[in-house]
C-alpha cells in the first residue's frame, strides 16, 4: 500500500511500486486530464507537477512519490483561472486539445520560476512538449499574455 | 699565569660545548626528518612516461560517450553512443540540472528506466553547473589532463579527491551501468581508477601538446 497525496488529498493505492504513476492518476485515482502520449519521457502530455516540478509520470514510479505533493491539471487553479488558463481561453490555443493539459503544467513552472520569461526562455522551457497540432506559436503567444496578466495581478 | 691557565681552560669548555651543541643539533634534525617521512607515504618515484601512459587509458575513458555526454563543449548534454545533442534541446541552466519545466529529474529517475531509448536514470543526475563546466568534449590529451589537476577547473578537487571522485562516485558509476541500449566505457571502473591512481602516483605528468 503506497499513501500518496494528489492536489491536496490523500489516497492509499495498493498497486505494484513499480505502476507509472500516470496509470495511478488516471485509472485509480480517476483524474483523466493528464494524458498519455508515448510512455517514454518524449513527448511531455503526461506532465504534473511533483514537488513543484513538471514531473513526466508516465516514467515517475509510484513507489518514488509516496508523501510528495503531486498536483494534476485538475488543480492547477480553484476555478480554471489560472493567468495561463486564461490566456489559454482568450487565445484559443488548442486544436485538438490532447498535448494541452501538459503543455499548461510545463508553462506553469516557467512563469513561477521567470514572470517575465523571452521567446527564447520560452522554447529553453516547452521544447519537451510536443504538439501534433503545432500549436507552438499560439502557445508562446499566450504565455507572454500569461506573464503579462500575471504581472497585472490576475491571481488564480 | 693563573689567568692564562683560567683563559685555556675556559677556551677548551667553550669548544667542548660547541662541539656537544652542534652534535645535539645534529641528532635532533636527523630525528626529525626521520619522524616527517614516517607520517608521509614513501617519496614517490615519478617516471613521466609512466605516468603519461597510465593517463592516456584514463583519457579514452573520460572522452568515451559514457562520460562526455554529460561533459559537453555547449550547454546542452548529448544523448546516445553518437552523442548527438540531447532532444528537446535540454539546456544546463545555473545548477547543472535543467532549466523550468525540463530540469533533469522531471525525466531521469533515481535509476534507469528499463527499454530502448528510455531516460537512463541516477539520484544525482546532472551536469556540471554553469560556473564550472569541466568541459571533456574535444579537449586533447594535454588540455584535459591540466584541467582536471587545476582545483579551479575541476570541483575544487585535490588530487585525492578526484581519485575518490573517478573511483566512488554514485554518477560516475553509472557509465559502467548505462541501461538498454548504451555501450560502457571501454575498461572496467577499477582498472581506469588504478590508472587514475598511477597517473598521479607517477608524478600527474600531462601528455605533450602533439598527443592524441
Amino acid at each position: 500500500m503506497t499513501t500518496i497525496k494528489v492536489n491536496g488529498k490523500d489516497y492509499h493505492i495498493d498497486a505494484d511500486p513499480d505502476m507509472p504513476l500516470l496509470w495511478v492518476i488516471r485509472d485509480i485515482v480517476g483524474l483523466t486530464g493528464t494524458k498519455y502520449g508515448c510512455g517514454a519521457a518524449q513527448c511531455g502530455a503526461c506532465t504534473v507537477h511533483l514537488d513543484g516540478e513538471a514531473a513526466r509520470s508516465c516514467v515517475t514510479k509510484l513507489g518514488s512519490v509516496a508523501g510528495r505533493p503531486i498536483v494534476t491539471i485538475e488543480a492547477l487553479s480553484a476555478n480554471n483561472n489560472h493567468p495561463l488558463q486564461l490566456a489559454w481561453q482568450e487565445l484559443n490555443v488548442p486544436q485538438c486539445g490532447y498535448c494541452q493539459s501538459g503543455q499548461l503544467m510545463s508553462a506553469a513552472v516557467l512563469l513561477r520560476e521567470n514572470p517575465n520569461p523571452t521567446d527564447q526562455d520560452i522554447d529553453d522551457a516547452m521544447a519537451g512538449n510536443i504538439c501534433r497540432c503545432g500549436t507552438y506559436t499560439r502557445i508562446r503567444a499566450a504565455i507572454h499574455k500569461a506573464a503579462q496578466l500575471q504581472r497585472e495581478g490576475v491571481k488564480s | 699565569m693563573k689567568k692564562m691557565i683560567h683563559g685555556k681552560i675556559r677556551n677548551r669548555i667553550a669548544i667542548f660545548l660547541s662541539i656537544v651543541m652542534f652534535m645535539v643539533a645534529v641528532i635532533t634534525v636527523s630525528f626529525t626528518s626521520a619522524s616527517k617521512n614516517t607520517k608521509t607515504k614513501p617519496p614517490v618515484t615519478k617516471d613521466s612516461v609512466a605516468s603519461v601512459k597510465a593517463f592516456m587509458t584514463v583519457y579514452k575513458v573520460l572522452t568515451n560517450t559514457r562520460c562526455m555526454n554529460c561533459h559537453p563543449a555547449g550547454d546542452s548534454p548529448l544523448q546516445g553512443d553518437d552523442s548527438h545533442i540531447h532532444k528537446m534541446n535540454v539546456k544546463r541552466g545555473i545548477d547543472g540540472k535543467g532549466l523550468y519545466a525540463l530540469r533533469c529529474s522531471n525525466c531521469h529517475q533515481a535509476q534507469n528506466t528499463p527499454g530502448l531509448h528510455m531516460p537512463p536514470g541516477n539520484p544525482h543526475w546532472q551536469l556540471p553547473p554553469a560556473n564550472m563546466k569541466m568541459v571533456f568534449q574535444g579537449r586533447t590529451p594535454r588540455q584535459l589532463a591540466l584541467q582536471l589537476l587545476d582545483p579551479k577547473q575541476n570541483g575544487g578537487r585535490t588530487t585525492a579527491q578526484l581519485i575518490d571522485h573517478m573511483a566512488n562516485d554514485p554518477l560516475v558509476g553509472w557509465a559502467w551501468h548505462p541501461g538498454d541500449g548504451r555501450t560502457p566505457p571501454p575498461i572496467s571502473r577499477a582498472q581506469m581508477a588504478a590508472q587514475v591512481r598511477l597517473w598521479i602516483a607517477k608524478g600527474a605528468f600531462a601528455p605533450d601538446a602533439q598527443a592524441k
